[in-house]
């Protein structure tokens, strides 16, 4: 047995991979670091900014737009109840890190969802790939990000955004394949080229259900973006972390509302967008 | 040149599907040729020509293959082999950038489940196909206006396909497939989800728009009724792909090709389908122009009618004249007929059915006149007539027995 583990020892050979990962092609990750930490700076600029007031102003006329009277009267308080606990900074941090993970995150699964519903075989692949990735626990994400790009926000936004891919692209992947025969046949016999079918009939139909996908991928990236608080990317996910490893009870439990609080504004403001489309 | 023209065409899905083409001429039949090969036979063999400004109306059971013919015609499906020349061209060679061009320009569809974009409105949806063809936006948008006008649907501009009912979505439909003004005119079974009531209405409104448009309409139905209130020529396709007949109506229903079609045609109901301008009769008439009371007393005499019809030189109808009035006036020493006409008695068009005479032929004493829309006199339907062409139909077993004839059969039951 032991000389079996010998040959084939798994452990090492992970981290041979890593490392010739890190030797070979640390040009490509430094620049994919590059990318998301100037992404990731303007995007925190841009929450951090304005004076918390006018952003939580800003927030309640979204959800009362977009969602309702009830939804932003939550927002409002529920987002002034964070400023007066203090931690506004820490709330826009994760805010911040969500946003960009999942810009990312629908730059990478739009696509391939869009893919997957045009060639069956390009969704033969990609489904157990899919199927796989959701069952592995979130935590097993943070080794290879560490390992590939440090400590810090980059590798939190990186793992997340990995995290959080599969619903969109499974979501936009079915919602174009169910968009009915009688349609697609109409676009084609109207002289429609398949880009056009794809822009003007496929994604417009398909939308709420992508829409759904969009929703549950952002919460899915929310939770996983508290999780890489233990790798140092900052935010909500700290405050919590803080709470459990000194103890300071009062400090995880306020960590606790502050990310309820900001999950069902992001939840209702964007399920808002799956059910306006289908009425 | 007809518009189009099929030649020798054949379309058989599955798997490498030409090999089924010899078996096919061997004279195997769909099943047998479906077990060896696992290919389905949709269309079999069809060579016909549809010309310009017709109502080709295509029909069968489901599954005889009308669906994938339409769709042959605007390339949505390939066929196995065969030819289909518009204009003279083939467009089964056609690139997708040709047949692109085909479907902005010279075709358009009506689809069965209206196939609208729920997100689009009304304009929107109407004026896609010219958007698709790069249409500037005021222009397009004033041909969608033209073409919802068209279909009736003003006021609904703005309106989303969902608060509409089905009979306005599939005028929706219809005015999509107007505004691009093409030629060919493709309607899959397009009124088959409406509800009866609203069926008939689309049916006439199609009839009028045609009326005025004269496009050349390829219409799919798997209603007999339908094919011959809309058709100018009808299809029959057989449960084998193969087309069993094709000719006018009237063709269709009394010289049908073979059993399949007879049996087709048997469920019909005449009365709809006969119209007062097939079973009109000529009958004299005066001339107000030329005759007085003496021709007139003439003619009621000859026909022993107490009443005639009086025309004028275009046969343009004036009314009719009662015997008794053309006495007062012979007694007066008048000439002039045209004083004396009445215009009490029932008139109609030659495209009406005679179903939709029955009830009123039963309460008149006079004949119904047949005229057309300038009201020119072209014969008159009695009531006689009408109920003979009814009786026509009836199936001899299911007629209402004498009831001394039941009485009599009971006793010589009972008798046994
Ligand atoms: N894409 C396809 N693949 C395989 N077989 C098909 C396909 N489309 C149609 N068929 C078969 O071809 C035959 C003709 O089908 P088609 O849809 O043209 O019939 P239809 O006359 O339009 O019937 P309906 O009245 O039900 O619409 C049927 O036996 C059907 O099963
Ligand atoms: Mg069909």
């Amino acid at each position: 047995m032991n000389r079996i583990r010998e040959i084939f020892d798994i452990g090492a050979g992970f981290e041979n991979i890593i490392e010739w990962l890190t030797e070979e092609a640390d040009w490509l990750f430094d620049f994919i670091a590059l990318v998301v930490e100037g992404f990731l700076e303007g995007v925190n600029w841009l929450f951090h900014f304005p004076p918390a007031l006018v952003m939580i102003g800003l927030f309640s006329l979204l959800a009362w737009r977009v969602a309702g009277k009830g939804v932003a009267l939550f927002t409002l308080i529920g987002f002034l109840l964070i400023l007066y606990m203090g931690y506004w900074s820490e709330t826009m941090d994760t805010l911040s890190l969500v946003f960009s993970a999942v810009i990312f995150g629908l730059l990478i699964g739009l696509p391939l969802g869009i893919w997957a519903s045009r060639s069956d075989s390009a969704w033969k692949i990609m489904r157990p790939v899919l199927d796989f990735m959701q069952t592995l626990p979130a935590f097993v994400y943070l080794i290879p990000a560490v390992l590939l790009f440090k400590l810090g926000p980059v590798p939190g936004v990186i793992a997340t955004l990995i995290f959080s891919l599969p619903p969109v692209v499974r979501l936009t992947n079915l919602g174009i394949r169910q968009v009915p025969l009688e349609i697609r046949e109409a676009c084609r016999a109207f002289g429609a080229t398949p880009k056009q079918m794809l822009i003007k009939a496929e994604i417009p139909v398909a939308l709420p259900t992508i829409m759904a996908g969009v929703n549950q991928t952002i919460m899915l990236a929310l939770s996983m973006v508290v999780i890489s608080g233990m790798i140092g990317a900052g935010g909500l996910g700290n405050v919590v972390l803080k709470g459990i490893t000194q103890l300071k009870i009062d400090m995880g439990f306020e960590g606790g509302i502050c990310i309820v609080i900001l999950a069902i504004f992001l939840d209702r403001v964007t399920q808002a967008f799956t059910t306006k489309d289908k009425s | 040149m007809a518009l189009i023209e099929v030649k020798d065409l054949y379309k058989i899905f599955g798997p490498n599907p030409k090999r089924a083409i010899p078996l096919i001429k061997e004279g195997k039949s769909k099943k047998e040729i479906k077990k060896e090969t696992g290919c389905t036979i949709a269309i079999n063999d069809a060579s016909f020509e549809i010309h310009r400004k017709e109502t080709f109306v295509v029909m069968g059971l489901s599954g005889s293959g009308k669906s994938t013919f339409i769709r042959c015609l605007n390339r949505l499906i390939k066929p196995t082999a065969g030819q289909i020349l518009i204009d003279g061209v083939d467009i089964v060679k056609m690139d997708s950038e040709q047949l692109r061009e085909l479907r902005r320009y010279k075709m358009s569809m009506v689809f069965q489940h209206f196939g609208l974009l729920p997100h689009r409105n009304v304009v929107n949806n109407v004026e896609f196909g010219l958007e698709l063809g790069g249409m500037e936006k005021t222009e397009r948008r004033e041909k969608a206006m033209e073409a919802i006008k068209l279909v009736g649907l003003e006021g609904f501009e703005f309106s989303l396909p969902s608060e509409l009912s089905g009979g306005m979505q599939q005028r929706v439909g219809l005015a999509r497939a107007l505004a691009n003004d093409a030629e060919i005119l493709l309607m899959d079974e397009a009124f088959s989800a409406l509800d009866p009531l609203i069926r008939a209405q689309m049916q006439d409104e199609l009839l009028d728009l045609q009326d005025k448009m004269h496009k050349t309409i390829i219409f799919i139905t798997h209603d007999l009724d339908e094919a011959l209130k809309i058709g100018d020529r009808i299809a029959i396709l057989g449960p084998d792909g193969r087309i069993r007949q094709i000719g006018v109506p009237e063709d269709i229903l009394s010289n049908p090709a073979d059993n399949y079609v007879k049996e087709f045609v048997q469920n019909v109901d005449r009365t709809k389908t006969i119209t007062a301008g097939s079973i009109k009769q000529s009958c004299p008439v005066l001339n107000s122009s030329k005759d007085g009371p003496k021709a007139a007393l003439h003619l009621m005499e000859k026909h022993s009618k107490s009443y005639a019809y009086l025309v004028d030189s275009q046969r343009l109808l004036k009314g009719i004249i009662h015997i008794e009035d053309v006495i007062e006036l012979k007694k007066k020493k008048e000439n002039d007929l045209s004083t004396i006409v009445r215009h009490d008695f029932y008139t109609t068009t030659p495209d009406t059915a005679i179903a939709d005479l029955l009830g009123t032929a039963l309460q008149t004493k006079h004949p119904i006149v047949v005229i057309n829309e300038e009201n020119k006199f072209l014969g008159i339907v009695s009531r006689e007539m009408i109920i003979a062409e009814v009786n026509e139909g009836v199936d001899e077993s299911d007629t209402p027995t004498v009831f001394s004839e039941i009485l009599e059969e009971t006793e010589t039951l009972e008798n046994e």
